[in-house]
This record gives structure tokens, sequence and C-alpha cells, in this order.
């Protein structure tokens, strides 16, 4: 296959480790090199995460500037802070849900309005998909299945080299069977995010 | 059965470095592992804490710093047990005392030190190039690039260590303990009974006084020339490709380097010398590597270690391949390297051009909001530091207080709205340092530790504070826990998980009393009022004073209560 270096982006707890290792179990099981970076300890505190995945002949597990061939965001305002590892061509897929920082709780910071730049993100960048994650999340039982709408979304673009069956096989196994069936749903809903365009 | 020790020889995971380590570890039959968490060598220690469970023979601890953990695994190896501890980078500086001697003593069984640095300081202080203590100490190093390879260099650093009766360096970087990949992993014999091992007198061996030290350094050295001879033969120092260009490269920069040379099409013009064993430094290799070379470039994170040693080397064998690196400006001397900015320098240093992938113009995009990292929502530290502020503003001393702090969560206290830390070094430095600004001001000094933060390196400043009548406060912020690095124990908890029911408690309040300090109150951070007028009297004086603010950490208590 070819290389595809795919960077996710998010906040501390929106799950952004589980999704990627939902990701690397389907490329293992799939005979797909694999190889990712991830982020832990203090940037976990509510600051923002990232990790890195590379799928294909690639060795480096990090994503230089402007060498994203996808990138999926779990907050719009972390999918803006990252363009620039994107380029014209690089797939944006990313929740538009916001996760508003203590530090703009706090009032010593603004969080921006976010209608102008989502739509010159969709001019500036050929294919562009957004999605309220979070709201999908809930609907689909949890709000902390955001990770899995996501993993969902990237499935349905067919920009990946595996089946629909493969996600699903490596969520059953990864995923607490307490929360599947929240799982489940949220993956379908990620999935026709992508899928139907 | 934990997945990392059901897997059967050759069977694939997707392990991330430190879990390879670990793997590795047990593969080649580790028998006593003792650690201080700190990121980014945490997880080793987590899951060699829960694999004990499931594994007889193995026994693992948390010590209360990197020295002690250190010389648990020092007595372990000298007594015919394979061992092993790993510190983040900063851990090895306290653990160094211990290090540079357990260098002229050596071991017996296998010992292996992971020492994780972290360029960038994603997580950390300061940046420092822990391969220079394999250097200072004169012991043998292992740089691996990979998950895969620091699986297998960790079973081998036990032969290593082995073979020369000393101790073996492991230098890992975040990205290469945080990295995931695909690992295939070998043969695990069966952990089945308690092993112990015998310690065998030998004073003229163990006993570093003066006369046998010196002794001792003269076989340090001697091994250490025998330690070249393999590093030069070493499968872990590798060559790749032909032509009249040459990259020598070490760590994970190996991965950069050779998707540059695909990436560049370089294969044909050239060749890469890729180091594993890094000390000592393979110069025998090195030098016949410059001498095919016209032209070398050295590709490594942090301080130019391996280009010193390679112009070393060409100097004494008169050779003058040029050697570009961090010298001639080609990469910087810190942070950690990007993929990019590595195919950008060797472009560069060959002189063959490459355009980088350029994002598009984003100049409509907003200012965005940044996002530290913040503690977490009903954290007690906040409820701690409200406390203590409020007293303090009522005291009318808020603004000409000098706030030393320490390393843990409690550190984010930098921040505003709370804004209570001034001044940190390292970890333990609140005390030192609230002692020093006591001496040298008539501030008034209030300073913070966590309550591991304590047992690592608050209880000897603290004595040496009594002794010498220092005057300020201390706040003990005792969330029974190691928080900042993933809910490790510490000695004083009474919320434990089950495992650890039947250990002794040792009580902070206890332990601050026995050692002289006369002001002491424990106070409940969420109970306001009462802690406000618990914590007033101490603050209106000078006397040295401690104030122990106990109430769990709330994502710990959660982990606990679950479980
Ligand atoms: C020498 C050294 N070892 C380890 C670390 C990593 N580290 C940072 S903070 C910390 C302990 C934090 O625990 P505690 O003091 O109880 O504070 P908490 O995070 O629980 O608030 C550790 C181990 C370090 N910075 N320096
Ligand atoms: S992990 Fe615990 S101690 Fe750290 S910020 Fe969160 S609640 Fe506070």
């Amino acid at each position: 296959m070819e290389k595809k270096r795919i960077l996710a982006v998010g906040v501390g707890g929106q799950g952004i480790l589980l999704f990627s290792r939902i990701l690397g179990e389907v490329a293992l099981r799939a005979g797909v090199p694999v190889a990712m970076s991830e982020v832990h300890g203090m940037a976990q505190r509510g600051g923002v995460v990232e990790t890195n995945i590379v799928l294909g002949p690639v060795r480096s597990p990090l994503i230089s500037k402007g060498e994203a061939d996808v990138l999926v965001g779990f907050e719009p305002v972390e999918t803006l802070r990252a363009l620039g590892r994107a380029n014209q061509k690089t797939v944006i897929i990313s929740s538009t849900d916001p996760v508003i920082p203590q530090i703009v709780k706090d009032g010593l910071a603004t969080y921006p309005d976010l209608a102008e730049p989502l739509a010159r993100l969709k001019e500036t960048f050929d294919k562009v998909y957004l999605f309220a994650g979070e709201k999908l999340a809930k609907e689909a039982g949890t709000a902390r299945a955001l990770n899995v709408v996501a993993l969902g979304a990237l499935a349905g673009t067919g920009l990946l080299p595996f089946a629909k069956e493969d996600f699903l096989n490596a969520i059953k196994t990864l995923v607490k069977p307490r929360f599947m069936e929240a799982n489940l749903k949220a993956f379908e809903a990620g999935f026709a995010v992508t899928a139907g365009v | 059965m934990h997945p990392l020790i059901a897997a059967k020889a050759k069977e694939k995971l997707l392990l991330l470095g430190n879990e390879a380590i670990v793997r590795g570890a047990l593969e080649g039959g580790l028998r006593v592992g003792a650690a201080y968490p700190g990121t980014p060598s945490s997880e080793i220690g987590n899951l060699l804490f829960q694999l004990q469970r499931e594994l007889p023979g193995l026994y693992f601890e948390f010590s209360t710093n990197e020295k002690v953990a250190m010389e648990v695994a020092a007595a372990a190896a000298a007594s015919g047990l394979r061992s092993l501890t790993c510190m983040k980078h900063v851990g090895l500086n306290v653990a160094a005392d211990a290090l540079m001697t357990l260098a002229y003593i050596g071991v017996k069984a296998g010992m292996v030190i992971v020492t994780a640095d972290d360029p960038s300081c994603h997580s950390s202080q300061n940046e420092q190039d822990n391969r220079y203590y394999a250097k200072f100490s004169g012991l043998p190093m292992l740089e691996p690039a990979t998950p895969e390879e620091a699986r297998q260099m960790t079973a081998y650093a036990f032969e290593l260590s082995e073979k020369f009766e000393l101790p073996v360096l492991l230098r890992t970087t975040t990205r290469v303990s945080h990295a995931r990949a695909v690992v295939e992993v070998g043969d695990l014999d069966p952990y089945q009974e308690e092993t112990k091992g015998r310690f065998e007198k030998d004073l003229r061996r163990w006993v570093p006084v003066p006369a046998v030290a010196r002794v001792r350094h003269q076989v340090l050295l001697e091994k250490m020339r025998e330690a070249m001879v393999l590093a030069d033969g070493s499968n872990w120092n590798r060559r790749y490709g032909k032509g009249r260009y040459g990259i020598i490269v070490s760590g994970v920069a190996v991965n950069y380097v050779l998707d540059a040379v695909d990436e560049l099409d370089l294969a044909e013009k050239v060749q890469v010398l890729r180091l594993g064993f890094t000390h000592p430094c393979p110069a025998g290799l090195i030098a016949e590597f410059l001498k095919e070379c016209e032209t070398v470039l050295v590709v490594e994170e942090l301080e130019p270690y391996l280009e010193e040693a390679a112009r070393a080397v060409a100097q004494e064998r008169g050779l003058k391949t040029t050697i570009l690196g961090k010298a001639s400006g080609h990469l910087p001397r810190f942070f950690e390297f990007d993929p990019g900015q590595v195919k950008e320098a060797v472009a560069r240093a060959f002189g063959l051009s490459y355009q980088p992938p350029e994002p598009p113009s984003l100049t409509w995009v907003p200012e965005l909001p940044p996002r530290p990292p913040t503690l977490c929502p009903g954290c007690p530290h906040r409820e701690t530091y409200q406390v203590i502020k409020e007293v303090l503003e009522e005291l009318g001393e808020l603004p000409e207080t000098i706030f030393p702090t320490d390393i843990g969560c409690y550190t984010l206290g930098l921040l505003p709205p709370i804004q209570m830390a001034d001044y940190l070094i390292c970890m333990g430095s609140s005390v030192g340092t609230a002692a020093g600004f006591s001496v040298a001001t008539n501030q008034r000094v209030v300073s913070f530790i966590g309550d591991s933060t304590f047992f690592h390196a608050g209880l000897s400043p603290l004595a040496s504070a009594v002794y010498n009548r220092h005057r300020f406060t201390l706040v003990i912020m005792d969330n029974e826990t190691t928080a900042m690095t993933g809910h490790q124990p510490v000695p004083s908890q009474e919320l434990r998980p089950p495992e650890l029911e039947d250990r002794p408690r040792i009580d902070i309040e206890a332990v601050v009393r026995a050692l002289g300090v006369s002001h002491v109150v424990t106070i409940n951070p969420y109970r306001k009022k009462e802690a406000k007028e618990a914590v007033r009297p101490l603050l209106a004086q000078k006397e040295l004073a401690v104030i122990i603010a106990k109430a769990p950490c709330i994502l710990y208590r959660a982990r606990v209560s679950k479980k």
C-alpha cells in the first residue's frame, strides 16, 4: 500500500489514545505496517493531545509540516491549530463541538467564533468533513464515544485499506463490554458522516 | 493473564516502547525491579508493578526515589539476580552518586538501568542528554530506535551486563518510549517460583574504600577497552547503502534518516552508519566509515555526543572527512527532531534540492486560545491554594510572600488565577530553597510540596531546616498518590489498592513531628472555614511550620473505588 500519515488532535480526556490503539490494532491484524507516537504525562491534564499514526512503508512515527495525509480533529480549535501540518490535499475530518479551555472559562483568553473559520476551512482544503462529534456520541449513548465516532468517520472515507468489519472487530476486542453497544452505534454514526458523501 | 505475558514467541503485538522494554526484560529473565516513576519512563514501572502479581519469582517495588531504586537493583544484581531500574533523565541525577561508584564495583548478574530522556521537555524541567552519563560513569550504553529494538536490546543488555560485570544503560527518548509499533515477541521462560540469590562477600570488590576504588577504576577502564572492541563488531551497529556521502545516526532519528534516504532517493549516494551500541563509542567502525566518505552528517538529538566522538576519531587517525552536524549549524542542539527537519538537513548537507510540502495560506485562522495543562476540576490542590491565599490576603501578606514550589500536579499553581509558584529547581527544592529565601530575605516564605515528592527528597532538607532554625511554612499537599506520573503509591496513603493493603503506613504528620517541627496542623482543604482557622496562627508567625493538606486526588479516588 501507499504510505498514509494520519494526525489525530484533540484535548486530554477525549480518548485519542484509544482511537489510535484501535486503528493500530486494525492495521496489525490486516498485516499493514504501522507505527505511532503518543503523548503521555503532563500534556494529558486538559492540554492539547495528539497522536501521529503512520501506515505503510514509512518508519518515522512523527508527521512534519505539510505532511499529513489525513487530519482527524476531535475539537475544532485543535483542528485549526494543527493546519500547519496539512497541505492542500490533506483530507480533514473534524468534530465541530467545542471544548472550552479552562483559561477561557477563567476569562483570560477568548474562544473564537467558529462559523467563519470553518467556512474558510472548507474553501481552503480539497476535502473537509465536519460533524457534531459530541452530539453524535451522546445520541449513540455516551459522550465518551466521541473517539469512536471519529474512527467511524475515518473508516467511512474509504481512504484506508481496511474493511468496515476490520474496524468493528478491533472495537470489539479493545472497548469494554459495558460500553460496546454505544460504541458500535457511535462508529456507525461516524461512518455515515463520510461514507455517504 | 496480561496480554504482554500471554503472548507466545513470534506473536506480533502492537506495543509501546516501554511495554516492549518490559517484555524484553522478562524474556531476559528479570527477577528484581525497582523504580521511582517519571515520564517518559513511568509505564515500565507501572507494568512491572502489575505483572508481579501474575509472575511468582518477579519482585518489583516503587522505591521512594531513584537512588534508592538503583541501590535495590544493584544489590539484587550483586546477589546474582537479574535486575532493572528505570527512571526519567533527571532521575539519573538523583541516582548519580550511586551510579558513579556502582560502575567501579559492578555486578554479578545482569543489571539494566533504563534512562528515558525527554528532548523538547514534553513533561520535564530540562532536556539533558543522558548519553553523557554513560561516558561519565564508564558504562556500556544501548540506544534503541524502535519498540522492536527496545525489546531486543533490553534482553541483550542482561548478557552484555554479565559479560563485563557492569550495569548497562538503556537510553530511550520520549519518541521511543511512547512510540507504538508492531513487535514480534521472543521466548518467555515461565516464572514459576520465588527465586533468591546469594551474595558472596569480597571486600576487595564490594567495598570501595580508597585502596579498592583505585584498583576498581583501572578494572573499569580495562573493561571499557574490551567493550569498545565489542561495540565495533556489534550487530546493533549497522551500515546501509553506498556512496561518498555518509550519515551517522542513533536513537529515534534512525527512522527519520532512513525515510529521508528513501524519499530523497539516496540509497546509491549516501551510506548510513546506524549506531545502537553507543558507549563505548565504536571508534574503529566510525574510522572506517569516515575513511570511505568525503562528507559525513551526524544526526542525533540534543548534544553532539557522536559528533564529538567522530571528530576525535578523525583527529586521531588524521582523516580529512568533512563532518557536519551541530557545529556546522545543520541541526540544532535543542529539542527533539522532526522528520521533515532531518530531511532538509540531509538535503542541505549533500547539496540536493528538496522542497518540503507547504501548507496553504492560513492567514484566515483566528487567534486560538492556548490550552495549557490545568488542575482537574475539583482537584484538592486548588482548594489548598485557595485556603492559603485567602489567609495570607487577610493577613496583608500575600504580595510580599515568596512561594517556592516543587514538582507534581500542584506545580500548575503557577498559572493564573492561582499564581502561587515562584521558584523551582528540581524535586525537593521547595524545602531547601525555602530555607535559603528565609535566610537571604525578610520576606515571608510559604512553600509547597507533594506527598510523593516529600518522601522522595523532602525529608532531609526539612531536618536541615529544623536544625538550622529556618523560618518558613511548608505546605505538604497530601493527595494520597503520585498523581502527575499516573497515580503510583506513596508510603503515607490510606486509600490504597487491594494489593497494598498489608503495607505499613507512614504517617506524614508523625514524621514531621519526629523531625522536630512543633507547629504542625493537618487540614481538609475542602472544609474551607475550618481549614482557614487552623492555618491562620501558623501563617501569622514566622517560625518553621508545616501544614498538611490532606484530601485524595479525585482521579485516584475514582480509580481505587472502581477496583
Ligand atoms: C528526579 C525526578 N524524578 C521524577 C520526576 C517525575 N515527577 C514529576 S512530579 C512527580 C511526583 C508527583 O507526586 P506528588 O509530589 O505527590 O504530587 P502530585 O502530582 O500527586 O500532586 C514525579 C515523580 C521528576 N520530575 N524528577
Ligand atoms: S490528577 Fe489529581 S492531583 Fe492531579 S490535577 Fe487531577 S485531581 Fe489534581
